[in-house]
C-alpha cells in the first residue's frame, strides 16, 4: 500500500516538486525581481553616494558649467536640425511605398544599432581633413571639422536624427492618407498638405520623437569623443566631463550625473502621457 | 462644364475601362457590386490614381491623357467619402474654409464663403465646433460643405450616405438633393443604394468588373435591365434568349410567351416578382408560362413574402406572393411547385 506522499508523487506521472513549481509564481517573481534590481541598484547607488548638501558647491566645479553649457547649446542645435531636416524626411518616407523607401528605412536603422564609437570613426573618415566631405570643405573654406563644436553637433545628429525620423515616421504613417487626398482635391499643394494636415495630425508623435532624440543627443559619448575629442569648453560635453571628472573630482562627476539623471526623468515625464499612460 | 472621360486604370487584379460623360448640372450615379471599380473611377478623375490610358476632360480642359496629368490640387474637384474625413484639428468653419484658403483666397472672404455653404446645408450654427463634437449626419453635411466651398467643376461623392443610420441617411439625402439641384457642376455619385440613385441621379451607370454593364436614364434602366446585377438591383426576373416567333422567346428557363417582341434575334425577357403565381400542381386551361421550381428561401415582409426559387434547370426565379399563400402552399425550402406568369406580364426587348 502506497503512502499519501508516494501517491501524490505518482499522480499524473508528474513528480510533486515539479507540480508545485509550475503552480507557484515564485520562480517568475525571483527572476523578475533580479532583473528589476539590476536596473534600480545603480541608480540607488548614485543617489546614495551623492553629497546632497554640497550638491550646488560640486556643480560649481570648473569642469561642470562649461560642459553643461556646451551640451545644452549643441543638443538644442542638434534637435533643431533633426526636426528641420528629419520631419520632411519622415513625412516623405511615411507616404512612400517603393523599394527606395524600404532601403532608406534600412539605412536609417544602421546608426541606431551601430556602436557609437564606430559612428565616430565613420564621421572622422568622412569629415576629416582628407575625408570624402572634409577634403573639399577644407579646400574651399579652409575649415577643419573634427575636434570642433561643429563636430559635436554632427556626431549628435548622426545618432539622433535616425532615431527621430523612425519615431516620427511611425506616427505619420498612422495618419490616414485619405486626409492627404481630400486636402489635395481641395487645392492644397504637397507642401501645404504637409504643413496643415501632416504636421498637426502627427504632432504628439513629433513631440515624442523630439524628446527621445534630444535625450539620445544629450547622452552621446562614443561618437563625440572619437570624432570631436574632449577639449574643455569646446567639445567636452556633459557625459565626457563626467568621465573625466570621475578621476579628478568624483563629487563633481556625481553632481553632474545627478543633473543629467534629473533631465532624463524630466524627459520621461514629458513622454508619460504617451508611453506610461 | 461637361465631363468627358474615358478611364483606364488598374484596380487590384483587373483594369477599369469605361467611359463617363456628364453634362453640367447633371448627377450621374455609378452603381455596381463591391470591388467593381467605382471608387477607382472616382479617384482617377480626382487625380489620386494614375490613368493607364484614356483621358479626362472637363469643360474643354484636359486633366489627364497620354501626355499630361494635372496634379489633384490643380484639378477642380470636391471629394466626399463614406467617412467624413474632416480634419480633426480644425473647427467646422476652418474645415470648410480649407479649400478656398488653399486656392489663395484671403481669410475673411474664405470664412464668409464657408459660412454661406454651412448655412446652405443647414448647419450654420455648428461653425465653431470641432468634428468630434458633431453627430454623424452633421459631420457628413460639413464634409459636403467643404467639398462644395471651392465651387468645383466636378463633385465626387463616394458612397456619401452609406455610413449613416437609416433616419440620418434620409435626412442628409434630402439636404443633398436640394443642394445638388442648385449645383452648376457635374456630380458623380457612387452608391450601393438604389434609392440614392433613383432620387438623386439623372443618369445611372452600372459597373461590373471595371466595365459598364448598362447605362441610361433611371426610368429606362428600371424598366429594361440588360444585366443580371441591374435586374437584381431593380428587382426584376431577367433572362437572356432568342426570339422564336412574334411572341415567344427561347430562354435558359425554357420557352417564354411574352406580350410581344419588338424585333427578331437576341433579346431579354423580364417580369416582376409580383407577376409570378405559385401552384402546387400544374394549372390547366389558362394560357400561362409555367416553370417547375423548388423553393430556395422564403422571406416574409409584412403582408408579402419574397420567395426565391430555383428552376428545374438551376436558374433563379423570384416570386412575390401574399403571406396567406405562403401558409396555404406550406412553402418551405426544398418544396417543389409550379411558378406561372401571364404572357401579358412579360416584356421582351432587344439585347
Amino acid at each position: 500500500m502506497m503512502t499519501d506522499a508516494a501517491q501524490s508523487r505518482q499522480r499524473d506521472g508528474v513528480p510533486a516538486f515539479r507540480r508545485r513549481l509550475a503552480g507557484s509564481r515564485a520562480p517568475l517573481l525571483t527572476l523578475a525581481t533580479l532583473g528589476m534590481a539590476l536596473v534600480v541598484l545603480p541608480l540607488l547607488g548614485l543617489i546614495a553616494r551623492t553629497d546632497w548638501p554640497g550638491l550646488l558647491t560640486h556643480l560649481r566645479a570648473p569642469v561642470v558649467w562649461p560642459a553643461i553649457r556646451l551640451s545644452l547649446i549643441t543638443t538644442l542645435i542638434t534637435l533643431g536640425l533633426a526636426m528641420l531636416l528629419g520631419t520632411p524626411l519622415a513625412w516623405l518616407l511615411s507616404r512612400a511605398t517603393g523599394r527606395l523607401a524600404t532601403w532608406m528605412r534600412a539605412l536609417l536603422t544602421v546608426p541606431v544599432v551601430l556602436p557609437p564609437v564606430v559612428g565616430g570613426v565613420a564621421l572622422l573618415l568622412a569629415y576629416g581633413r582628407n575625408g570624402l566631405v572634409g577634403a573639399p570643405v577644407f579646400d574651399a573654406l579652409g575649415l577643419r571639422i573634427p575636434f570642433t563644436p561643429l563636430a559635436v553637433v554632427l556626431a549628435q545628429l548622426f545618432v539622433s536624427l535616425p532615431f527621430y525620423v523612425l519615431a516620427v515616421e511611425g506616427a505619420m504613417r498612422s495618419v490616414d492618407p485619405r486626409f492627404d487626398h481630400v486636402a489635395a482635391t481641395l487645392g492644397a499643394s504637397p507642401t501645404r498638405v504637409f504643413l496643415r494636415v501632416g504636421l498637426p495630425l502627427a504632432a504628439p508623435g513629433i513631440a515624442a520623437g523630439a524628446a527621445l532624440a534630444w535625450a539620445r543627443a544629450l547622452g552621446e559619448f562614443g561618437a563625440t569623443i572619437t570624432f570631436a575629442g574632449n577639449l574643455t569648453g569646446r567639445t567636452q560635453t556633459a557625459p565626457l566631463a563626467v568621465y573625466v571628472a570621475l578621476q579628478s573630482d568624483p563629487q563633481a562627476a556625481i553632481a553632474l550625473s545627478i543633473a543629467m539623471l534629473a533631465v532624463s526623468i524630466a524627459v520621461l515625464g514629458l513622454l508619460r502621457g504617451r508611453w506610461m499612460g | 462644364m461637361t465631363l468627358e472621360a474615358h478611364i483606364r486604370a488598374r484596380r487590384g487584379d483587373f483594369e477599369v475601362d469605361l467611359a463617363v460623360h456628364a453634362e453640367a448640372g447633371s448627377v450621374v450615379a455609378l452603381l455596381g457590386p463591391n470591388a467593381s471599380g467605382k471608387t477607382t473611377t472616382i479617384d482617377a478623375i480626382a487625380g489620386l490614381v494614375p490613368l493607364t490610358g484614356g483621358h479626362v476632360r472637363v469643360g474643354g480642359r484636359t486633366w489627364a491623357d497620354a501626355h499630361t496629368s494635372v496634379p489633384p490640387q490643380e484639378r477642380s474637384t470636391g471629394l466626399v467619402a463614406a467617412q467624413h474625413l474632416l480634419f480633426p484639428h480644425l473647427t467646422t468653419l476652418d474645415n470648410v474654409a480649407f479649400g478656398p484658403r488653399s486656392r489663395g483666397m484671403r481669410r475673411a472672404p474664405a470664412h464668409a464663403r464657408a459660412r454661406s455653404e454651412l448655412v446652405a446645408l443647414g448647419i450654420g450654427e455648428l461653425a465653431a465646433r470641432r468634428p468630434r463634437e458633431l453627430s454623424q449626419g452633421q459631420s457628413q453635411r460639413a464634409a459636403l460643405a467643404r467639398a462644395l466651398a471651392t465651387d468645383p467643376d466636378v463633385l465626387l461623392l463616394d458612397e456619401p450616405l452609406s455610413a449613416l443610420d437609416p433616419a440620418t441617411r434620409a435626412e442628409v439625402r434630402a439636404v443633398l438633393g436640394r443642394r445638388l439641384a442648385a449645383f452648376p457642376g457635374v456630380t458623380l455619385l457612387v452608391t450601393h443604394d438604389p434609392l440614392d440613385a433613383l432620387t438623386l441621379a439623372d443618369r445611372l451607370v452600372f459597373i461590373d468588373q471595371g466595365r459598364i454593364a448598362q447605362e441610361g436614364p433611371p426610368e429606362e434602366v428600371i424598366a429594361r435591365p440588360r444585366d443580371p446585377y441591374v435586374a437584381h438591383i431593380v428587382g426584376l426576373n431577367l433572362y437572356q434568349g432568342q426570339t422564336v416567333d412574334d411572341a415567344t422567346v427561347s430562354t435558359v428557363i425554357g420557352p417564354v410567351m411574352t406580350s410581344g417582341v419588338e424585333s427578331r434575334g437576341s433579346c431579354w425577357v423580364a417580369f416582376a416578382p409580383a407577376a409570378v403565381s405559385l401552384y402546387p400542381e400544374l394549372p390547366v386551361g389558362s394560357p400561362r408560362n409555367a416553370f417547375r421550381c423548388t423553393v430556395a428561401s422564403v422571406e416574409v415582409l409584412g403582408q408579402l413574402a419574397r420567395v426565391r426559387l430555383t428552376t428545374s434547370d438551376g436558374h433563379p426565379l423570384v416570386a412575390e406572393v401574399t403571406t396567406t399563400s405562403v401558409a396555404e402552399l406550406r412553402l418551405h425550402t426544398g418544396a417543389a411547385l409550379w411558378a406561372t406568369v401571364k404572357a401579358t406580364e412579360v416584356s421582351a426587348y432587344p439585347a
